[in-house]
């Protein structure tokens, strides 16, 4: 199967005209002449929609058009009020690209892109008034990337990870919110079953199912068309491949089963032409190259870096990938220091998480400051402060407000600097075996209590230091001891 | 009538107001309209009350207003948010647009006085101003005879001295027929000089905006205003608009002028040819040198256009469905039945044909024969001007094969109507500024009209060409009974 | 290269076009249309062989505007020439998806 999904592009203001895109705005108040289609009104291109498209396409790996232009595609519908869209038909913006998706096994699939264009979505119409409709014209003009792959698709789940991985994409980028809240994205599956019988393949007829808004209903959908189609073969007799048309069906989510709308042979004759009134656009190759550039890494490449050159396991990578700006912050904490990476993504995934989905933000936007993250880590890495010291100054740092914090100022104040003083810490642990001599006694000859022993002695020098013993440094001090008590 | 240079200077220098030269205005419409139909709207309240606000400017704020108090007429295709602009269509019968065209706030902002609008074929498709829903244009050198189109109302608004200028649109030759038709200086500028933002569409490949007057004086004063770039137009273009009046009364001598003789050729009527070519030979005593020039596609221009402009207009003229504005029929059963049965009723039987025709074009299977292939031809009619302009400075041409014909005379044979367009449609396949000079009479009284082309934003030139050969002639000082 | 247009289709170019044409105006446009197109049909002459289509009568590219907010209009202005309105609705008889062929 294949897909073509629209994407709404995260522009201030729509395609061809001057006017806010806001969800959720009163009827028709965010219309103008030109996206009301009044009579005389002239579309002019929105820079950064165009712009928007060509990363989203560069990063689908889409071949850039040097050359393209907006057609005209003429149907009536009231939602739409020119009774044209424009669109693009035979020069899109950018084609031939692919994707890739993880499948089982760890394998990765690549999926074609066919061509991505930009194009106006239409408004809306409100059907549930009895005896008419009504129209809202807010949403007519948003600028839209239509996006078709070729019929790459073996699965619903591929369909669904095809589609979970493009809004990450999409949101990575920055050129989409891809809110489905909001109808961000839109899916329609073009669906067909591929059957073997001996050494003939059949197919049976293409079923489009038109404006699916979420991942769910992707995969439903396909998984519900796939059998019946299969059903529909198997149930009848008289079943000949290549007699039935392809057709148009709709999903009913309450159902759980698409639904008949309409066969494809009624073909609409769009009428393309090119808009006379929409100058062509050319698009140089050094441009291309420098925004190419500039593109981030895409999510999943970015993922796999973070597991083969850092080591993070798979989870951990995705959890740390899933926003761009804590990916960011990660890569720029660390910057390229292998040493650093664990202790990096143990403090981002732990407690600064959870403070951070606490006030429903992203870590990097509670603390943004990399080199702030890059001292901690590292004074976590000397030694300097201890675990859960560093915890209490990271988490302390993300209640407040300043931008850059200086850790070892903070852990200083704090009084929270770990004793390196080995002399110091041999006097505690003399003072501790002293007073725990049960304890001492289980660690030398309590076969049950010997491996918890010296664990039970560390916390105790740790109390006695107020925290500021290098747990590491005592934990071996007090091994030693134990050694040479044995000895003795 | 004064001029509109005359009647701004009195304005600035205060020898006169800009409510005197309304009232002028409305006077003369109020007395002649109902006879000749120019006017399909009078503003009047609008025009007062514009007026009165120029006369309270200080006389520095005046000195910066080339039409200060000067009385205008616009095509009504063209948006203006003070009156309703209805295409002389029924399916925009009583359109207010909550916006005004780009050229009617540069006329505003020049100190120019909208008094009305004018009549026009419906949607501008037409070349008499017969196929008007509102009502029938006369033209007043013989009142049985049409002013031609499809800006018949603003060419009559000043062919009979109702209002010194006005605004047309020329898609096929709907400025220059008219001004040719009646008597009067009529100006199609180059594709992109002029923004069509507010222009009710047509063919937006080939619309463009251009004035209407007297002389090619007031036409350059008022090409001034309104030519110039404007951003939210995409094919407005962003050259330096020339000095139009400046450079007026520079010599000719020495231009060349190019004669094709595919304008000269069989269809021509006798009296038409024998004043175009005493046109010329008044421009070669002038100083101007003639070229043979060739233009073998010219024939092809028409059928060329017929499909251009009826696709475009097919999908142009979609969104009059009674959705969102506009006629909406009684007969409301289901929403395709409303959008067939108001469109029925809306449009008229020309631009009916005319959306059939550029749907067909469109259609599929159709395209790459007739729409695409007409694309093509219009490719290969603009190299050969801009050949031809690599040897001469201005072509010269009749505007029309013959002078104004009877009302009704030519209804019935729709496509005899559109081959009267041969002269005046390469202009606008090419983009390229062409305007009409009245350079005599008939036998029977009725004005001939000279045509001048040019290469792109040449429009300096034309009027140049044109002023000269005004300062020469009298033609355009005769007037109607 | 043409034949005469036939009485349907002109009434399925009259459908695309939204028109709701009588019997006696299919009638009268098939022969009108058929005479315009027969005329029309002369730019098979023309050797349009490897020859750009021009869509445009000014060489312009690239023209783009930024994206800065303008002032909308508001409810009332966009549905002042509505022929029906519903609050701020434009009300319209009952849609349904296939009224889109």
């Amino acid at each position: 199967m294949g897909l073509e999904i629209h994407v709404q592009l995260a522009t201030r203001t729509k395609l061809f005209c001057g006017c806010a895109l806001e969800f959720g705005a009163e009827p028709n108040s965010r219309t103008c002449p030109v996206c009301l289609g009044l009579p005389g009104a002239l579309p002019v291109m929105n820079r950064a929609a165009y712009e928007a498209s060509v990363r989203f396409a560069l990063a689908m790996n889409c071949k850039i058009a040097a050359f393209t232009k907006w057609d005209r595609k003429s149907y009536y519908y009231p939602d739409l009020p020119k009774n044209y869209q424009i669109s693009q038909y035979d020069l899109p913006l950018g084609y031939e690209g692919y994707c890739d998706i993880d499948v089982e096994g760890g394998e990765s699939k690549r999926i074609r892109i066919r061509r991505a264009h930009l194009e106006e979505d239409a408004g809306k119409n409100l059907h549930d008034v009895p005896g008419c409709s009504l129209v809202d014209l807010n949403r007519t003009g948003t600028p839209l990337l239509e996006i078709v792959t070729e019929p790459d698709i073996a699965s619903a789940q591929e369909a669904f990870d095809f589609c979970t991985g493009l809004q990450k994409l999409a949101v990575y980028l920055g050129v989409s919110e891809a809110s489905m809240q909001k109808g961000h994205m839109r899916f329609e599956p073009n669906i067909n079953v591929e059957i073997t019988r001996g050494s003939d393949v059949y197919r049976t007829p293409i079923s489009e199912v038109k404006n699916l808004n979420s991942f769910r209903a992707v995969r439903d959908a396909i998984e519900y068309e796939t059998q019946r189609q299969v059903q529909d073969w198997l149930s009848d007799e008289n079943y000949v491949f290549g007699q039935a048309a392809n057709e148009n069906r709709g999903w009913n989510a309450d159902k759980q089963m698409t639904e008949y709308q309409r066969s494809k042979e009624a073909a609409h004759d769009y009428r393309y032409f090119p808009d006379p009134d929409l100058m062509p656009v050319t698009t140089a190759a050094d441009w291309v190259e420098k925004v190419r550039g500039e593109l981030p890494e895409a999510p999943t490449v970015r993922r796999n870096r973070l597991v083969s050159e850092f080591g993070l396991s798979p989870g951990d990578a995705d959890l740390i990938v899933a926003d761009r700006g804590d990916a960011d912050l990660f890569d720029a904490a660390i910057d390229g220091d292998k040493t650093l990476a664990k202790r990096m993504t143990s403090l981002m995934l732990g407690a600064a998480k959870k403070s951070a989905n606490d006030r429903d933000l992203t870590v990097s936007a509670v603390l943004s400051s990399a080199a702030s993250w890059r001292q901690l880590v590292r004074m976590l890495e000397d030694g300097m402060v201890n675990a859960s010291a560093g915890e209490r100054l990271l988490l302390e740092a993300m209640e407040g407000d300043a931008l850059e914090i200086d850790f070892e100022q903070m852990a200083k104040e704090r009084n929270l600097i770990q004793v390196q003083d080995v002399g110091q810490m041999s006097d505690w642990v003399e003072q501790v075996f002293k007073d725990n001599a049960g304890a001492v006694q289980d660690a030398l000859s309590n076969p049950k209590k010997a491996k918890a022993a010296p664990g039970f002695l560390t916390g105790k020098v740790m109390q006695i230091s107020g925290g500021k013993a290098d747990p590491k440094v005592v934990g071996q001090l007090i091994a030693a001891k134990i050694r040479e008590m044995q000895a003795g | 009538m004064p001029t509109a240079s005359e009647i701004s200077n009195s304005v600035r220098e205060g020898n006169a107001t800009a409510v005197d030269h309304v009232k002028t205005a409305l006077v003369a419409i109020a007395g002649r309209n109902d006879e000749l139909g120019a006017f399909v709207n009078v503003c009047e309240d609008h025009a007062l009350a514009q007026a009165e606000r120029i006369d309270a400017l200080s006389a520095d704020e005046k000195q910066r207003l080339p039409l200060a108090g000067v009385p205008i007429a616009l095509k009504d295709n063209i948006c203006t948010d003070f009156a309703p602009t209805t295409c002389s269509s029924k399916i925009l019968k009583s359109f207010n647009p909550p916006y005004s065209a780009h050229v009617t706030e540069k006329l505003i902002d020049a100190g120019a006085v909208v008094v009305g609008k004018t009549n026009l074929d419906e949607f501008a498709m037409g070349s008499s101003t017969e196929n008007s829903a509102t009502c029938i244009t006369r033209n007043p050198w013989d009142r049985e005879r049409v002013p031609g189109g499809s800006s018949g109302g603003s060419a009559v608004a000043v062919a009979a001295d109702m209002t010194p200028i006005a605004l047309g649109s020329d898609t096929g030759g709907s400025i220059r027929q008219p001004a040719s038709l009646t008597g009067v200086v009529g100006l199609k500028p180059t594709y992109g000089r002029v923004s069509r933002y507010g222009l009710i569409a047509f063919g937006s490949s080939l619309d463009q905006i251009g004035p209407f007057a007297k002389t090619a004086e007031d036409a350059a004063l008022l090409l001034g205003v309104i030519a110039g770039p404007d951003t939210r137009d995409s094919t407005c273009v962003s050259t330096d608009v020339a000095d139009y009046v400046g450079s007026l009364n520079e010599s000719i001598a020495g231009k060349k002028i190019g004669i094709p003789r595919e304008y000269f050729a069989e269809g021509l009527s006798d009296e038409t040819r024998k004043h175009v070519d005493a046109a010329i030979e008044t421009l070669r005593g002038l100083g101007a040198e003639t070229v043979d020039v060739k233009l073998p596609l010219t024939k092809y221009g028409i059928a060329c256009y017929y499909l251009i402009a009826t696709a475009e207009a097919s999908s142009n003229l979609a969104r009059y469905d009674g959705v969102h504005y506009g006629h909406r029929s009684e007969k409301a059963g289901d929403i395709v039945e409303m959008y067939s049965a108001s469109r029925e009723e809306g449009f008229g039987a020309e631009v009916k044909r005319r959306i059939m025709l550029g749907t067909y074009a469109l259609s599929s299977g159709y395209y790459d024969a007739y729409y695409l292939r007409a694309m093509k031809v219009r490719t290969l009619l603009r190299r050969d001007l801009e050949k031809a302009f690599e040897k001469v400075d201005v072509i010269c041409s009749p505007v029309t094969p013959s002078t104004a014909f009877k009302i009704g005379e030519k209804t019935s044979d729709p496509l005899a109507m559109y081959l009267a367009d041969v002269y005046t449609i390469t202009a606008n396949l090419a983009g390229i500024p062409a305007m009409s000079v009245p350079c005599g009479f008939d036998s029977v009284g009725l004005p001939i009209g000279l045509q001048l082309m040019g290469p792109a934003f040449s429009e300096a030139t034309l009027l140049n060409v044109a002023h000269q050969y005004q300062l020469n002639t009298e033609h355009h000082q005769r007037m109607p009974s | 290269m043409s034949k005469p247009l036939t009485e349907s289709e002109v009434r399925h170019i009259a459908m695309l076009g939204r028109l709701q044409l009588s019997d006696d105006e299919i009638a009268a446009m098939t022969e009108e249309l058929s005479a315009i197109v027969g005329y029309v049909d002369q730019l098979s002459e023309v050797d349009v062989e490897g020859v750009e289509p021009t869509a445009h009568a000014v060489n312009v590219q690239n023209v783009f505007r930024d994206d800065v907010v303008r002032d909308s209009i508001g409810p009332d202005k966009a549905l002042a020439n509505a022929p029906q309105r519903e609050n701020s609705f434009f009300r319209v008889p009952k849609v349904l998806d296939q009224d889109t062929v």
